[in-house]
Formats: structure tokens, sequence, C-alpha cells
């Protein structure tokens, strides 16, 4: 009798813990202290930034910050499990379908830095010759005036909003070359630079910037006519240099409360002030 | 009367608790089906075999699974082929070989190695490894198929060990009693007597390995460099199934195709580790007719 009796009660005890679990959060969203943002792994650092001086702030609020990409924020946010959206990128059509009254951010500039080992003897390369790099039209780096070898592509995976960005604006919407090699995020694009005489890569200029001596960036030219541009904060702002995006917040609708509050801040001078902090470019 | 209504009980709770198992296989296959299916629908299972895995296009996308098949097959290939002799081998050697002190040295640090987190192991890949590989062998990258394999190889091996270990131990003392008095040697008695009674405990171990390494995400997703092209060159880059699906479900616009085209992937990955299994049984069940 003891062990069925022990055997149901556990079986209750399981059934209450997972009922209990799977009630509905009943935390007051949006317009209450409790905030969530989720998405752009580029904007990861950045957002953590805005978040924790905002909460220094305004101590009664919390702001949770996760990474996943663009993509993954943007579907929480349809999903409802998430207040605010960082992306790298704008919405989809099909994405804005399904929140159709969506409010869109625009909160920084970030700017996609070539890197190459600096044992490569290349300095600079024009739009064009990254495509031809990248769609695998070019394969070995004396077509640029470097060594006799092939070249090692890298690049980010298909998820990241970095390599849609990286498609759509050096590529021309052409395919990456089957050869490129897909790494799960920045630092490893980094690491790989360095570690390999041949490689080329693509990240954020906070990565760059943070990587040192250990990577050189490539001046870019827009043609072959035009002088050839290094990526700073004075050249993404003026628009000479011609890899960078914007960087959005997403809401559903109107951001009322904390989530509003949030945002001002961001783009308030002291949030902008931040984004140079973290090696963004500010909007305002 | 109340016993026997108790014992029902009883009964009726361990036979649910057992099936659970067999519901959450069906269960699994029939959600993960409807999820792939529109890809079926809409493309037909010919657009699978196709050399170019390429989800994310403004041009033509395609989601040709050749590229990513070959690739876990070399990888899970060279990681068995590596993990299968050194696992059983060291098993051998602990359980009838190695003296009690030995082994009180090698059992945990065996099991510590069963314990380190996939994510650990691919970090160590990219650091220690790679460059180890590229130097080797001369390559201008160490984000190889080969350096997936031997990771793949190091988690496998403590499973397989330890389950081999299990089964070579609980062979009957009689048996080898038995053979060193018909006057075989020690080494004798190891590989003709207690290798051979062990043998369907080493299976399960090999097969519980093999799953690990066909299954495996993490790790390969750092170092095998996952471009997808079609080589059996351990020495290039290569992008696995599960790599993949690992890489890309996480920001794939729900319910398009692509994410179809993933969900056909995971069936596929699915059936082959099914498969084994399969295969598995069967050698056993031929073998234990002897």
């Amino acid at each position: 009798m003891n062990i069925s009796k022990l055997l149901v009660a556990a079986l209750i005890g399981c059934l209450v813990i997972l009922v209990s679990c799977s009630r509905p959060g009943d935390l007051s969203r949006g317009g209450g202290t409790f905030v969530t943002i989720k998405g752009s792994d580029t904007m990861v650092n950045l957002s953590t930034a805005w978040a924790e001086a905002f909460m220094e702030a305004h101590p009664e609020a919390l702001i949770s910050v996760t990474g996943g990409g663009s993509g993954t924020g943007i579907s929480a946010l349809i999903n409802g499990t998430t207040d605010l959206a960082n992306a790298s990128r704008p919405m989809k059509p099909e994405e804005i379908a399904k929140v159709p009254n969506y409010k869109e951010f625009a909160v920084a500039m970030d700017c996609i830095t070539i890197v190459l080992n600096p044992r490569n003897p290349i300095n600079e390369l024009t739009m064009d010759q990254l495509a031809k790099i990248y769609t695998g039209e070019e394969k070995n780096w004396t077509a640029f005036g470097g060594v006799n070898h092939n070249i090692s592509l890298l690049s980010r995976e298909s998820s990241s909003g970095t390599y849609i960005f990286f498609q759509e604006h050096v590529l021309d919407k052409k395919d990456f070359s089957q050869d490129a090699k897909l790494l799960p995020a920045a630092n490893p694009v980094i690491e790989e630079v360095s570690a390999n005489d041949y490689a080329i890569g693509y990240v954020g200029l906070g990565y760059a910037l943070k990587a040192g001596d250990r990577v050189k960036i490539v001046s870019i030219k827009k043609d072959a006519a035009s002088l050839a541009v290094m990526p700073t904060e004075q050249t993404v702002r003026d628009k000479t240099y011609p890899i960078a995006r914007p960087l959005y917040i997403y809401t559903v609708k109107e951001p009322a409360g904390y989530a509003r509050d949030f945002i001002d801040f961001c783009l308030s001078p002291e949030g902008q002030k931040l984004a140079t902090e973290q090696d963004e470019v500010p909007i305002k | 009367m109340q016993s026997r209504v108790r014992d029902k009980i009883v009964r009726l709770m361990l036979l649910s608790a057992a099936s659970t198992s067999i519901l959450i296989v069906v269960l699994i296959f029939l959600f993960i089906g409807r999820e792939a299916f529109p890809f079926v629908q809409q493309l037909g299972l010919g657009a699978l075999f196709n050399d170019r895995w390429v989800p994310v296009s403004f041009e033509h996308e395609s989601f040709g699974i050749l590229p990513l098949l070959t690739g876990s097959l070399v990888v899970t290939f060279i990681a068995i082929v590596i993990a299968v002799p050194f696992g059983v081998l060291s098993a051998v050697y602990i359980s009838e070989i190695a003296s009690p002190r030995e082994r009180e040295i090698l059992k945990p640090f065996i099991e510590l190695l069963a314990g380190i987190p996939s994510v650990v192991i691919g970090f160590f890949g990219v650091v220690v490894l790679g460059p180890i590989i590229k130097v080797l062998f001369g390559l201008s990258s160490g984000l190889t198929a080969l350096t997936g394999a031997l990771l793949l190889a190091l988690m496998a091996i403590p499973t397989i060990i330890t389950i081999a270990e299990d089964a070579i131990r609980s062979v009957p003392m009689a048996f080898k009693q038995a053979s060193i008095a018909l006057g075989a040697s020690k080494l004798q008695t190891i590989f003709r007597v207690t290798v051979p009674a062990a043998f369907s405990g080493i299976v399960a171990a090999v097969t519980l390995g093999v799953g690990r390494v066909i299954g495996e995400t993490m790790a390969v997703l750092m170092v095998t460099g996952n471009a997808a092209r079609i080589t059996f060159n351990p020495l290039e880059s290569v992008r696995t199934m599960t790599a993949t699906i690992a890489a890309e479900m996480g920001e794939v616009a729900f319910g398009s195709i692509h994410y179809s085209a993933l969900f056909v992937v995971g069936i596929i990955l699915l059936l082959i580790t099914f498969g084994l299994t399969m295969i598995a049984q069967r050698a056993l069940r031929k073998y234990r007719r002897y």
C-alpha cells in the first residue's frame, strides 16, 4: 500500500510542478518595470551598456538583454516573448505581415570592417574586388597584387544579420562562394584571420578594433577611381565608407512606460555617447 | 483481493513508464515530420539530391543535402575509426590487466573526460588542436574535418570505455578460470574467451559511442569551418548536418521553406541513427545464436 501511495503522491507532485511552470507569466509587459530585449548579437554589448546605464538612473526598472541574432529577436517579438527586439537588419515583409503595427527605431550605425592577416601585403580593395573575392570569381591573391596562394574565405553563418547585409550590399545580392567557411560568431573570424596568412573576413568595427594588431583593417574604395577609405566614426557618418548599416530596435506597437523611456534614453546624447564607447557610430 | 488490485496498478504504472520512450520516439517522428512536410510538398524530395546548400540567397535558394551528408559521413567515419579500437582496447586493459591501483587512477580521469561539456571541447579544438593540425599538415587553416573528427573521438572514447568495461567485467569468472585451466595464456583468455563473451555489451558501447558522434553539434560547429562543399578529404572544411541545424535554426523565418528544410535534415539524421541502432541489434541477435 505504502509504495503505491508514494507513487501516486509523486505523480501528483510532478503534475502540480508542471502546471505551475506552464502557467503563462503574469509579469506586466511593455509598460511595466520589467523590460526584455532580445536579438542581434552585434548589438548585445551596446544594448547591455545602455541597459546598465538606464537601470542606474532608474533603480526600480529591470532590463534583461539577450542575444541570439536579429531573426531570433524578431521571432520572439512576433511570438510575444520579448518587449523589444534588437536587429542589425530591417524587418522582412513576411515578418512585418505578422506585426503590422510595429515601430522601428534606428539607434546607432554599425560599420562592417574587412580584415586580413597582418602578413598579407594588400592594404586596400574596391567594392568590386570584394564581390569577386566573396563570390569565388577570383580565387587567388595574385589577382589583387598579393602572394600566389588561394584565398581562404571566411564568412558568418547565414543566420547572421551581418551575412545578409554583406550579401546585399557588397555581393550585390549574389550568392557567397561555396568555398566560404561559415563561422558561428565574430570572434572565431578574428581568430582565424590572425592565424591564417591567406584569410579574409568581415566583422563589426568594434571587434576589429579590439583585435588590435592581430588583424589588418583594409581601406575600401567605392570604385577604382575613388579614394580608399578607412572605417572610422567620421567616415561612417559622412557616408564615405561604403559598408555601414543602421541598427534598429523594434516594438510591436507604440512603446509605453519603461520601454519608451529606454528607447528615448538610447537616442539621448548620453545614450549616443555610450554607443561611441562601444565602438559603434552614433546616429544623431 | 486488495493485493491483486495493487499489483495491477503497480504493473500498469511500470508499463506506462516503460512505454513512455516509445511514445516519445513516435511523437518526435510525427512532429518533425509535420514541420518537414511543406518542403516535400512544395519542392519534392528530389530537391534534396543537389550539391548546393544555399539556404539564404537573393537569387535562388537551394537545399541540396549531399554536401551535408558527406560532411557528416567523413567526420563520423574518422571519429569511429579512431574511437572504437582505442575505447575497446582501453576497456580491456582497465578491466582485465590493470592493477587495482592503476584502475583507481584511470577510472576517475575517464569519467572526468566524459563529463566535459562539448563547447569546452570545441574551444580546446579551436585554440589547441586546430593550430596543431594546421602546422602538422602544412595547411593554411586548422578548421578541417579531421579536427572535428578527433574531437568527436575524444568525446566518444569515455562512453565506449565505461560501458565496454562494465560488459567485460561482468563475464563470469568461471569462463576465465576454465580457459586458464585448459592451458590458455592470459592474453589468449582475454581475446578468445572474455572479449567474445562480452561481445553484446561491447556492441552496445560502440553503438552509444557512435550515437554520440553523429549527434554531436557544438564541437563540430566550432572547428570544421562549415563550408558546404562535397569532399572526402579530411583536411578540408566540411559542414555537418547537426551543425547546419544548430547554426541556422535560431534565425530562420518561422514556417518558411528553409525552416521546413532544416526539419527534413533532422528527419534524415534521425533515420540514420535509427538505421544504425537496428543494424547493431541485428548483429547482436545473429551473434547470440552461437
